[in-house]
């Protein structure tokens, strides 16, 4: 008979977060991925739900005013370079977009998910960055990450990090905010200067690198939402205008309800540092992209009311009342110039800036 | 922004706007050629038009880099880039450019070209260093405000010895463009071109200086007034053509003369003369073939000559039949009057090159303009 020894604890060697870099065994299922699990994402993310470790994490669903509300749903993928830029990384960039998107449908953003496709070699240093950085915006949007998922490919098939967020938000019942609802002679706002995110992302560019004291505009706007559709006001259509810029999200909204829009370029908020990198580099700032800014439309009559509500929110300070829609069979965005013409604002051809966001 | 607000201020515009009103005659009609695609890209951007009597009218000409550039030099490009498997180096607007076989570079990269979009010469050079194992060729195009910078880097690449970095020189000659427009019957013998003067050239003027259009005021008898890219020179330019018509005066004038003098810039006209050379012939989009309208380099720098190294033959391939991209360059043809404007030609998939750059007469009049055809008004 042998005698029965004691099964030693295995010593599991904590992750190096300062010079340990991903590796395959990382996305494989086993315990590498396990540990980094624990050791990084539930570290920074851990809530109640992530905290299940189930396949899926259940949750509750808020009523609104005792009733059960609608869910709201959105999804997007952030392939970001460089992946650290002034203003953010991919990281806050992951949680704001997402919940921005949800937010501009009129919803509550309740819950995030998160997937993560890692490259082979990637410095875990700079992953533990990123990952701290979507803790602090989740954290500090009230939204937390509630199931997420990692896969690692091999080294040279993908580019450092790309991070997919799947957001989910509670629409009360009656609000219906939508792209097909503008009319003719409503008005359209803005919360703030346009193309900070697009020049922010540019001066950092390693072909292009120029100093420019701009910072990424990245932010969730639930917040300001909430404060717009708690006024009342006759709220037609709401929407981040990202890639493309102001230009591509009117043109959008345009050709959705049907109607034109007539903007005063005078009125559209730009700082100089932004108008004058768009002018060496040859871009026009309006189809450059933001990651926190809003463009509101509304009825006429309570234009100056939102306009109000937005500059006494921080995010708002900045906006502007910069046209209004008009009927138009073309469905054209145009742009009175401070010169004194008329011009279409049409939608940007190709991609004057890939992998913006 | 400091030296660009001041020239883009609406109430001078209104003044000036005024002034030409005021100065224009009854009855009496004036065609002007902005010969850049620089000052197309500015009339369209601010409205300008909206500013001018009917009576002026503004004729598109053919000096935007890419539009004049014909298929086969594009298509030597992409082979270059598909056959040889070159670094293929260029300026952004080069890549949407139709060539044969529904290719551009822009789909010759997603077919593994490995194409890159540069924004200087210096970039190119670098790329070179960065690469010893590749080959790398810089396309270049343009007028003569890129000539210089290629000239430099190819003398950099012989100071460093860089062997592996090359040149496909397709640079072009303003001069050569404004005489072939002057030349051609539309103009000369038919009348069917009216153009009352020219508003001159900005940025390849600081290079070649007002001196070689004198010719052209001379010996055509069309006044020239040199002007800046920003709206308010092209406005006051419009004004001093304006008034050498009514005075009967045919004279080289410069508006632009913060930057232009009649000299030039004699340093960077050293330098493109020290590396290039006059080519006997070159295909342009749109003007055909024009005897002496380009650039080639010279026998010393040949190791830097893509098209010696790579033993590359020049392949003439016709436009796309129902593309006006031709007359529009000539100034013959508005981007309006051709049938597949807008329709099968956009920006998103041009069939001629006046489509591609923003600097392109289709281009400008699609992305900015093109609501002036619908003919309602509604503010």
């Amino acid at each position: 008979m042998g005698e029965v020894r004691e099964i030693r604890s295995a010593y599991v060697r904590p992750l190096d977060l300062k010079h340990g870099r991903v590796d395959l065994t990382h996305g494989s299922g086993g315990r590498a991925m396990v540990q980094l699990i624990a050791e990084l994402f539930a570290r920074h993310l851990g809530n109640e739900y992530l905290g299940q470790g189930n396949d899926g994490a259940v949750l509750p669903v808020p009523s609104i005013a005792g009733k059960p509300g609608r869910l709201v749903m959105s999804t997007d993928c952030h392939v970001v370079s460089p992946l650290f830029f002034p203003g953010g990384d991919i990281g806050s960039l992951s949680v704001h977009g997402t919940i921005n998107d949800v937010a501009v449908m009129g919803a509550t953003p309740l819950y995030l998910a998160a997937g993560f496709i890692l490259e082979e070699g990637f410095a875990l240093n700079d992953l533990a960055r990123i990952v701290e950085s979507m803790a602090n915006a989740a954290r500090a949007a009230g939204v937390p990450v509630v199931t997420g998922d990692t896969k690692v490919v091999e080294r040279g098939k993908g580019d450092g990090v790309f991070i997919t967020t799947t957001g989910v938000g509670v629409l009360p019942d009656g609000l219906q905010l939508g792209g097909s609802r503008a009319r003719p002679g409503d008005r359209v706002l803005v919360s703030g200067s346009l193309g900070d995110h697009g020049v922010a992302i540019m001066s950092k560019r390693e072909n292009l690198s120029f100093d420019a004291a701009i910072e990424s505009d990245s932010a969730a706007l639930h917040g300001l939402i909430a404060a717009l559709l708690a006024t009342g006001a006759d709220i037609r259509c709401l929407r981040d205008p990202t890639r493309g810029g102001l230009a591509a999200t009117l043109n959008e909204i345009a050709s959705q309800s049907g109607v034109g829009m007539m903007l005063h370029e005078k009125a559209i908020p730009l700082k100089p540092v932004v108008a004058a990198a768009c002018e060496f580099l040859g871009l026009d700032p309006l189809c450059v992209a933001n990651e926190g800014k809003l463009i509101a439309i509304c009825a006429a009559a309570d234009g100056e009311r939102l306009l109000a509500t937005m500059h006494a929110h921080p995010l708002g300070r900045d906006a502007a009342l910069i046209g209004e829609v008009i009927d138009d069979a073309h469905h054209f965005v145009q742009l009175t110039t401070a010169f004194g013409g008329r011009r279409i604002v049409d939608w940007l051809v190709g991609d004057q800036l890939p992998r913006i966001c | 922004m400091k030296f660009i607000d001041e020239f883009r201020d609406g109430e001078l515009a209104q003044t000036l706007a005024g002034k030409i009103s005021a100065l224009v005659e009854p009855f009496r009609r004036y065609s002007f050629m902005e010969f850049c695609g620089g000052h197309t890209h500015a009339i369209s951007r601010y409205g300008l038009s909206d500013l001018l009597p009917d009576s002026v009218r503004l004729v598109h000409g053919p000096g935007c880099p890419v539009c004049v550039l014909p298929i086969g030099r594009v298509d030597m490009a992409i082979n270059l880039a598909l056959q040889q498997q070159v670094i293929l180096c260029t300026y952004g607007d080069t890549l949407r450019v139709p060539a044969s076989d529904g290719l551009s570079l822009m789909k010759a990269k997603a077919r593994g070209g490995d194409i890159r979009m540069v924004y200087s010469t210096l970039d190119a050079l670098q790329i070179a260093r960065d690469n010893p194992q590749r080959e790398v060729v810089f396309f270049a195009i343009g007028f003569e405000t890129t000539t210089p910078p290629t000239a430099l880097a190819i003398q950099q690449a012989q100071r460093e010895q860089l062997g592996n970095f090359s040149v496909l020189c397709c640079h072009v000659l303003t001069p050569a463009a404004i005489g072939t427009i002057l030349e051609s019957p539309e103009v000369r013998q038919w009348g069917s071109v009216p153009i009352d003067g020219f508003i001159g050239p900005a940025h390849v003027s600081t290079v070649i200086g007002s001196r070689p259009y004198e010719f052209f005021a001379e010996e055509y008898r069309k006044p020239v007034v040199i002007a800046g890219f920003e709206p308010l020179d092209v406005m006051q330019a419009i004004l001093m053509l304006v008034r050498q018509v009514n005075e009967g005066r045919a004279e080289v004038e410069n508006e632009f003369s913060r930057a232009v003098t009649r000299e030039g810039n004699l340093k960077a006209q050293d330098r493109v003369a020290e590396v290039f050379e006059l080519r006997r012939e070159f295909e342009w989009r749109g003007l055909s073939v024009v005897p002496y309208s380009a650039l080639r380099i010279r026998r010393n720098y040949a190791q830097f000559d893509a098209e010696r190294r790579f033993k590359l033959d020049y392949r003439s391939v016709p436009d796309n039949k129902a593309c006006e991209c031709g007359a529009i360059l000539r100034g013959v043809k508005r981007p309006q009057d051709c049938k597949i404007f807008g329709t099968v030609c956009t920006p998103e998939n041009p069939v001629g090159s006046c489509m591609v750059s923003s600097e392109g007469a289709c281009a400008a009049h699609y992305s900015y303009g093109r609501f002036r055809e619908t003919g309602q008004v509604s503010v």
